[in-house]
């Protein structure tokens, strides 16, 4: 048996290396990982013989060849269409390595598929078909690789046995890929010719086919690639998951160092609440630690009493992250829903969810010649730079520094689906004070509007609390018309009827306003617009208050209205005017004979009211 | 993200007991689904590590099938009373009124009343918005495409065209009412690390995994063996005692054994190496038709 115990030891000791596989059924890729499954001998026989029948059924290879593509297809839909549609997980190891390979198909959701494989690979294969070379498509899972920040690339230059071995084929491609690759940000980048169909250069070196190449085989490199400098061994960096308290004598905080190391006795710093501390003991159930390094999950305890909550973050005292509610980040986007400006999501980042809203989508990436362009939206699939703002500070690093506090998903707030990926970048756009493309009035106010909504504090009180209670939902009435008497006399009277019928109503008079909340803006045309902005968000507060708010403005003009309904969102603005409305005027709600008794009209409003469900129908 | 001096199932272990926190820290209600075998005794040490030295946070849920083996039965209560984990046990009580069992039913109804529906009655009397299990990848093709944290609908089915993309290490188990996910925290294991990580950690596992004399008859080239009185002989059949031990384990009648001399885990792992015959072949479940574990998998069953 000591040739087990060995061959288990050894198994258990190994270190383990993930990569991906980029290429379309037409390169050769699901050959290739089906050859190096079978060369590794980790096919199984009964696997193998379900596969032979298999390929007699659905296989292209022809009879008498196993169709190693077969293999891989996992789901019965992408057997029947012959294709893979999602990512697959394979395993298989040699003396030297356990290997994961996330398998992605080539054909439509190839961006967030491949994203999906590459987020946790250490190394990238990309498989070039010889006799085209270099295509569109081969750019576009460089650039991925590139943006996911895959520090290994293997170029496999596959089918170079239809060519007949042909060393200048090699080069010509091997050339035009350095070219291109000059472009991103990959630091290793290795080229092998082989032909998976038959083997070459894949397992075993194949001089007696490419005697003119003196490199190792794709195998041999995914053996030996050198992944010591890949992790961040630098920033300590540990999100709290779980606080386990099993009596009174023991609070530990549970979570994985994702980045650095930490020992007993170095301090550290708590974030949000900044509090400091020193390591106690590094916990686990085999004993504590005199060191904890990434990836390891551990328990921490603290020398002093530190209140800590699953979310939070304890890093060294003397190496921070970055805490800040607005930055840039790269997106992938997966949903079918389009991302904009102004989307509100929900960010999962380190451990916790935060809400935050996309402030701004900076531009769009094209995929195949990583072009930016100026766009509105960003649809499935698409690649984007945004600025995102949330409702509390991130603790995190850029991607380029730290995977792992620079990496976030976007999940949308309603349906809870996983709605995109993003990488966090250096903060060009924020930190030079231009992230608002546009910046006309109307675009400003909106904003405004959006990002006030999105910070807005709600109490305990519900708006349906309050419509239980007072019978009624609050609303902004907007009196016009071209006879302020008129306009006054109206809006006073439908305070009172409605305070009579026990509902809360309150009228304030525009001069009101001008004397108070806004008596330190001069009262001229120019500083109209500031005073309407006041009175605005007056009627904002006033209405979520559950009030029946009613002011008069008697000759405002469209413009005026259209920013009052804006500011006043999310409600909805009543507009009653008195007498023909003027040519520029906004279209009102309603409109009431200037010369009728002012208590018919009045009951007019009220019907509407009721009709719109803002107060009880039995009311009137 | 991996280590070059850790070893491959250090990383396994610390990634493993990381899905288990980020779990526990969305989940409401969440259960852990624990089906006797070897897997859920690694599940089950890697929960204890990861919530050391408190207790697991959640209790442990078996579908019983009424048709398990009796050794099965016994090695869990006693494990469970060891350990002091909370069991909850349950069974399709309207099946078994009916009488549905494996052999005037066949394989796929019966496991549809029995371990399907029963889990779907438990996952919706318990409320459970997180339920853990221990598939792993590398067992069956389908679930080489499973997410770790796998969303399932109001009817706790899988739609494997839909589902959630996982990026990272981050995932999201965010659901609405009546909704749940699946965690998997094994996901990333294979049938060789598992073998190493009960070795190495002296993990407990049900007898039937070694090589003994068993009363065994052979059905449609897999040796069943005859657990109790309720198994029903062919005519011809006579049953013979084998050295046998299982790879997987089930329901007695549905589940066959190997012919086998290993008696250690090291022994297990070299007739592994030589056999070459993949794990779940021996699932007679598995053989229906060509994409039944998919089909099954739509249907709720793990």
């Amino acid at each position: 048996m000591n040739t087990i115990d060995t061959y288990l030891d050894e198994h258990e000791n190994k270190n383990l290396l993930r990569f991906i596989t980029c290429g379309s059924v037409d390169d050769g890729k699901s050959t290739l990982i089906g050859r190096l499954l079978y060369d590794s001998k980790l096919i199984y026989d009964d696997q193998l013989s379900s596969l032979q029948d298999a390929s007699e059924k659905n296989g292209t290879t022809g009879a008498g060849e196993i169709d190693y593509a077969l293999l891989l297809d996992g789901l019965k839909a992408e057997r029947e269409q012959g294709i893979t549609i999602d990512v697959a997980y394979r395993y298989f190891s040699t003396p030297q390595r356990k290997f994961i390979i996330a398998d992605t198909p080539g054909h439509e959701q190839y961006t967030r598929n491949m994203a999906t494989g590459a987020s946790t690979a250490n190394l990238a294969i990309i498989l070039i078909d010889a006799r085209y070379g270099v295509v569109t498509q081969t750019c576009r899972h460089a650039f991925i690789a590139s943006l996911l920040g895959i520090k290994h690339l293997l170029v496999a230059v596959n089918k170079m046995d239809i060519g007949g071995y042909s060393e200048e084929t090699f080069h010509t491609i091997r050339q035009a890929f350095s070219d291109f690759a000059q472009k991103l940000d990959i630091p290793d980048i290795r080229f092998v010719p082989i032909s998976a169909l038959k083997g070459a250069n894949v397992a075993a070196r194949s001089p007696e086919l490419t005697p003119w190449y003196a490199g190792p085989s794709l195998l041999e490199l995914l053996e030996t690639v050198d992944l010591s400098q890949d992790l961040n061994t630098r920033d300590f960096r540990f999100p709290v998951q779980v606080v386990i308290r099993p009596h009174l004598n023991f609070r530990g905080f549970a979570g994985t160092v994702v980045s650095g190391v930490i020992k007993p006795g170095e301090r550290i710093r708590v974030l949000p609440s900044n509090k400091t501390s020193v390591i106690k003991r590094i916990v686990t159930a085999d004993g504590d630690l005199l060191e904890a390094a990434a990836p390891l999950a551990v328990t921490l305890e603290l020398e002093d009493e530190v209140d800590i909550s699953s979310g939070d973050m304890i890093v060294r005292d003397n190496n921070l992250p970055r805490v800040k509610d607005r930055f840039e980040a790269v997106v992938i986007w997966m949903s079918e829903k389009p991302l904009q400006a102004g989307s509100q999501l929900l960010v999962r980042h380190a451990g916790r969810f935060v809400k935050a809203r996309i402030e701004a989508l900076l531009y769009a990436i094209d995929v195949n010649t990583m072009a930016q362009s100026a766009v509105s939206e960003l649809p499935l699939n698409g690649i984007g730079r945004v600025v995102v703002e949330t409702t509390q500070p991130l603790y995190f690093d850029p991607y380029a520094e730290n995977h792992a506090t620079g990496s976030l998903v976007f999940v949308d707030p309603v349906s809870n689906v996983t709605a995109g990926a993003a990488m966090i970048t250096d903060s060009v756009f924020v930190d030079a004070g231009t992230p608002r493309i546009v910046s006309d009035a109307a675009t400003l106010l909106r904003d405004h509007v959006e990002r006030r909504e999105f910070h807005w504090e709600t109490g305990l009180v519900s708006p349906k609390d309050r419509l239980v209670r007072n019978r009624h939902v609050g609303k902004t009435v907007i009196v016009t018309g071209a006879s302020a008497h008129a306009v006054q006399t109206f809006g006073k009277e439908l305070e009172q009827r409605l305070f009579k019928l026990n509902l809360n109503s309150y009228y304030l008079g525009f001069s009101s306003l001008s004397r108070g909340l806004a008596s330190d803006v001069q009262d001229n045309r120019s500083e109209h617009d500031a005073q309407i902005q006041r009175l605005g968000e007056l009627a904002r507060i006033l209405t979520d208050a559950g009030l029946i708010f009613i002011t008069t403005l008697p000759a405002a003009d469209a413009y005026t209205i259209e920013r009052l309904k804006v500011l006043n969102q999310p409600n909805e603005l009543l507009v009653v005017a008195l007498g023909a409305p003027a040519e520029h005027a906004v279209a009102p709600a309603i409109t009431i004979d200037e010369a009728a008794d002012v208590g018919q009209s009045v009951a007019a409003v009220l019907g509407l009211l009721a009709e719109q469900r803002v107060i009880p129908e039995y009311c009137i | 993200m991996s280590d070059q001096t850790l070893s491959q199932l250090k990383q396994l272990e610390a990634e493993s007991i990381h899905i288990f926190r980020d779990a526990v820290s969305q989940a409401q209600n969440p259960i852990l689904l624990y089906s006797i075998g070897k897997d859920s005794s690694v599940l089950v040490r890697l929960a204890q590590k990861a919530f050391y030295p408190g207790r697991l946070p959640f209790k442990l849920l078996h579908i019983d099938s009424t048709w398990k083996f009796r050794e099965m039965i016994a090695f869990r209560d006693r494990f469970c009373a060891e350990q002091g984990l909370d069991l909850i046990v349950h069974s399709n009580e309207e099946g078994r009124a009916a009488g549905v069992n494996p052999f005037d039913y066949g394989s796929r109804k019966y496991t549809d009343t029995m371990k399907t529906q029963a889990l779907l009655q438990a996952l919706r009397a318990g409320k459970y918005d997180l339920a853990f299990g221990g598939a792993r990848r590398d067992e069956e093709k389908s679930r080489a495409k499973e997410r770790v944290f796998s969303f399932r609908d109001k009817h706790q089915q899988w739609d494997p065209k839909n589902q959630r993309p996982e990026l990272w290490n981050i995932y999201n188990a965010r659901v609405n009412p009546d909704e749940s996910v699946r965690v998997f925290p094994l996901s990333n294991w294979t049938e060789t690390d598992i073998w190493q990580y009960i070795r190495v950690e002296r993990i407990p596992i049900v007898p039937l995994y070694f090589a003994a004399p068993r009363p065994v008859v052979e059905r449609d080239g897999q040796w069943i063996m005859v657990d109790d009185e309720r198994m029903r002989l062919h005519p011809g059949e006579r049953p013979v005692e084998k050295m046998v031990r299982f790879r997987t384990l089930g329901c007695y009648p549905l589940t066959g054994a190997i012919e086998s001399t290993a008696t250690t885990v090291e022994e297990i792992v070299a007739e592994t190496l030589q056999v070459r015959v993949s794990e779940r072949s021996t699932r007679v479940i598995d053989h229906d038709s060509d994409s039944s574990m998919e089909q099954k998998k739509r249907e709720g069953y793990f």
